[in-house]
């Protein structure tokens, strides 16, 4: 084999790999991308059921109970507001530790019937202090509060709705 | 005074390096002995003053000196003296003095293990070294400076997080650091070997010993890392694609490239471009990792905290670094003559396979892991990549990757052919056929994980048909074969057992595929069956611990009504810092793991997730395996000597 054709084979072998590695990352990028909504994008323009997305916010005053699935698993059904909306959500699984009303709260899911979000993951972050930067977020776009010019609402207070 | 002391033996440190950096490149340059040997000194004095820095970081944490602003924001008197030790390096500015430790260490290394170096290529390694030692020095003491003094001194610490206060994680950043730190090593050697224009089987030999060690302490704070999120995090799972794990997995992909190209560099004096360019490339991606994880760009437990300056500094150093080294990659790799002719079905060419393949992988997961980022900057709103595109991208690459490394050690150099390579494999493949055949059967036909254990097995079985052919066993009588075994290389040795250990982690990985969970509320008493057992809550009660307050459920597993064993899953609340922890039980036998978790309690009972996990353990011994592999060929004899042998090929013109 001359060092011209191996040199062809070796490009055309790069082209190939580095084509199914762009091909394989568009396909999986069309139906894998989760997108942030806040609860106001939701009350605006209702997600297709089917399609995973993370909702976040505040966890709103006094909506935390429990409660059981069809499928008899325990269960936590709570709201999720922006000071504007709210959206319901049903989790059954281990609630994150720092998970507290009036706290900030990303989940992660899609909606299913009734306009309620089916939670597959709830993530509230480890430090008390800390703001998920999606709840800041949905809390920004509602222009209830713009991180930029000062301290997050109060934790205890709900933010109107 | 001791903090004034480090603070000072760090300055030293940074005018140290300074002088590495600018005597030996010169002395290099213009062929001055002296000043070319001046590289060495320097590069043990440099790694002194930064131990001594290190000890007195570490003295002000033992000693809880609450008037060191860094010891006040990252530790407490309460807590263990362990975790008071390796609180050192769990923060921001601690960390980074490990880091420029462990760099200056493998500078101290470079000069007292490479005296049989080519004195010029020795002197240009150091200065490169001296180079990056010297950005990472003026970061810390620009941005981030560990020694700073507060007054009036707080009456006590605020306390590390205690998701850090956990002997794996207390060992997790240095290995990963003396891997990345491995791949600076091996970017020096190629910077130094573009400025020279020349990269000989000596130079292969040299960089093979640095990117295995680097390859194996990447790989082992890789598996710690994991490990630990698995059994600290309670979410049951061993790897998240979290964006952080990405930036540690990147630098891993790319020096498994370089430790199989630097092979043909050293063997067959071929792709020499490409390896020079593969060493580049996983020195940016470390660095890249080190930015995104130390900017706080991304938000976990990793960022300790966000600064601006730092993430600009840390990107700025990115930009000089890899981009003047891109620049003179550009610049000297035409002057480069390629050699070693060999035809695409050869060693070699499974090599070139497997380096493109990694490639591709580490493409698409930097993509993944970037493209959020990126989207956020230009205002395109946020979006989020998790892990069902890292599976679906990166697994059709990885099988064809996993099915070709059981045959590409068993084909010759230059020129082979398929054939009787698949006929010494066929019991290999037999084997594996059989294996996913059984896994399909008794798993429900459950295809994805079966194949995995297909793979698995094929891995094992090839990497031992390979020993089993260099040792002649089945066709020689034992004794001979014993010998030959015995006579057989250490990297040979060393290389079958690292793919081997990638078989393991296969079947671990497969085994997970099949885990299996449930969520149940249970009153004090009462049961519930999963995974063949039966599960009883005996109470939920309290179990302070040195520096926290607990809550702890006492769960029994019963067989046929008999008590096998008790599990007590935990949450720990930390006064200090108010926080919260959940200590997961696991259960193992190493066939598979029981995994509980205490959920919320209610009305005195309390909500359980328990996990089935068969195969866990296998993930993180795999690699462990692997990176034993790598320790094993890296103790050849050859590796050793393979210098002094060529010194008179490279002595200085």
């Amino acid at each position: 084999m001359t060092r011209k054709r191996r040199r062809l084979t070796i490009l055309l072998l790069c082209g190939l790999g580095l084509g199914t590695a762009t091909a394989l990352t568009l396909t999986a990028f069309q139906d894998n991308l989760v997108f942030f909504q806040s609860p106001t994008d939701i009350a605006t323009a209702t997600p297709p059921p089917g399609r995973a997305f993370r909702l976040g916010g505040l966890v709103e005053e006094g909506s935390v109970t429990r409660g059981t699935t069809s499928e008899g698993r325990p269960s936590v059904l709570f709201r999720v507001t922006d000071g504007r909306n709210t959206v319901g959500v049903q989790y059954s699984g281990v609630l994150p530790d720092l998970f507290r009303e009036g706290q900030g709260v990303v989940t992660l899911g899609q909606m299913g019937v009734g306009g309620v979000f089916m939670a597959r993951e709830v993530l509230a972050r480890h430090d008390e202090n800390y703001m998920p930067p999606e709840a800041a977020e949905a809390l920004r776009r509602s222009g209830l509060w713009n991180p930029a010019t000062g301290a997050p609402p109060p934790p205890g207070g709900r933010v109107g709705s | 005074m001791i903090t004034e002391l480090g603070h000072f033996a760090l300055t030293m440190a940074l005018a140290f390096c300074l002088a590495q950096t600018v005597l030996p490149l010169v002395g290099a340059a213009q062929r001055d002995a002296r000043m070319m040997a001046s590289g060495v000194p320097l590069a043990n004095c440099a790694m002194l003053s930064v131990l001594i820095a290190f000890l007195c970081l570490a003295t002000s944490y033992v000693v809880n000196d609450t008037s060191v602003l860094n010891v006040v924001q990252n530790s407490h008197s309460d807590k263990p003296l362990i975790y008071k030790i390796t609180g050192t390096w769990g923060n921001h500015e601690g960390s980074m003095v490990l880091w420029v430790l462990v760099l200056t260490l493998c500078g101290a290394a470079v000069a007292g293990f490479g005296r049989d170096l080519p004195s010029v290529l020795q002197a240009r390694v150091l200065g490169v070294l001296g180079l990056i030692a010297t950005g990472f020095m003026a970061f810390i003491l620009f941005t981030s400076n560990p020694f700073d003094r507060m007054w009036p001194p707080a009456p006590d610490g605020q306390g590390l997080n205690p998701l850090l206060q956990d002997l794996g994680l207390a060992l997790h950043p240095p290995l990963l650091y003396l891997g990345y730190v491995g791949t600076a090593v091996t970017f020096a050697f190629a910077v130094a070997a573009l400025i020279e224009g020349r990269v000989d089987a000596a130079w292969g030999a040299w960089v093979r010993p640095w990117a295995l060690a680097s390859w194996a302490f990447l790989t082992c704070g890789i598996a710690l890392g994991s490990w630990w999120a698995y059994y600290e995090l309670g979410w049951g799972g061993y790897w998240f694609w979290d964006p952080v794990e990405n930036s540690s997995l990147l630098p891993w992909l790319a020096s498994t490239a370089l430790v199989h190209s630097a092979i043909v560099v050293e063997k067959r004096g071929a792709l020499k471009i490409w390896t020079v360019l593969l060493a580049l490339l996983a020195f940016a991606l470390s660095m890249l990792g080190t930015f995104l994880v130390r900017s706080g760009v991304l938000n976990s437990v990793h960022t300790f905290a966000a600064d601006p300056a730092r993430g600009v500094f840390i990107l700025a150093m990115l930009v000089i670094y890899v981009g003047g080294a891109f620049a003179l990659f550009a610049w000297r790799a035409p002057s480069m003559v390629p050699q070693g002719v060999f035809a695409p079905l050869s060693r070699e060419g499974a090599l070139v396979l497997n380096n493109l393949l990694l490639c591709c992988i580490a493409a698409v997961v930097l993509v993944g892991t970037l493209y959020p980022l990126f989207l956020d900057l230009l205002g395109g709103g946020m979006i989020s990549v998790g892990p069902p595109f890292f599976n679906l991208a990166t697994l059709p690459l990885a099988l064809p990757l996993i099915a070709a490394m059981a045959l590409g050690p068993l084909m010759p150099w230059k020129r082979a052919t398929l054939w009787p390579v698949i006929q010494r494999l066929w019991w290999a493949a037999l084997l594996a056929l059989g294996g996913f055949g059984i896994a399909l059967a008794l798993t429900g036909a459950q295809f994805w994980p079966a194949l995995g254990f297909g793979l698995g097995v094929w891995l094992i079985a090839g990497a031992a048909t390979d020993i089993f052919d260099r040792i002649g066993l089945f066709r020689q009588s034992l004794p001979v074969a014993g010998t030959r075994a015995r006579n057989l290389p250490r990297s040979a040795w060393g290389a079958a057992i690292a793919h081997a250990g990638m078989g393991v982690t296969a079947l671990g990985v497969a085994g997970m595929g099949l885990a299996t969970e449930t969520l149940v509320a249970l009153n004090p008493g009462q049961s519930t069956r999963f995974a063949g057992y039966e599960w009883r809550l005996d109470s939920v009660r309290d179990a302070p611990g040195p520096n926290f307050s607990a809550r702890q459920a006492d769960v029994s597993v019963l067989i046929d009504g008999q008590v096998v064993f008790v599990m007590t899953p935990a949450r720990r609340t930390f006064p200090i810092g108010s926080m919260t922890t959940t200590e997961a039980a696991i259960r193992t036998n190493m066939l598979r793991d029981l995994y509980m978790v205490l959920g919320e309690e209610r009305d005195g009972g309390a909500v359980l997730r328990i996990h089935h996990n068969p195969m866990a353990p296998w993930i993180w011994f795999g690699a462990y395996i692997m990176a034993l592999g790598a320790g094993i060929s890296l103790s050849d004899r050859r590796v050793r000597v393979a210098a002094p042998n060529r010194r008179p090929v490279g002595a200085p013109a």
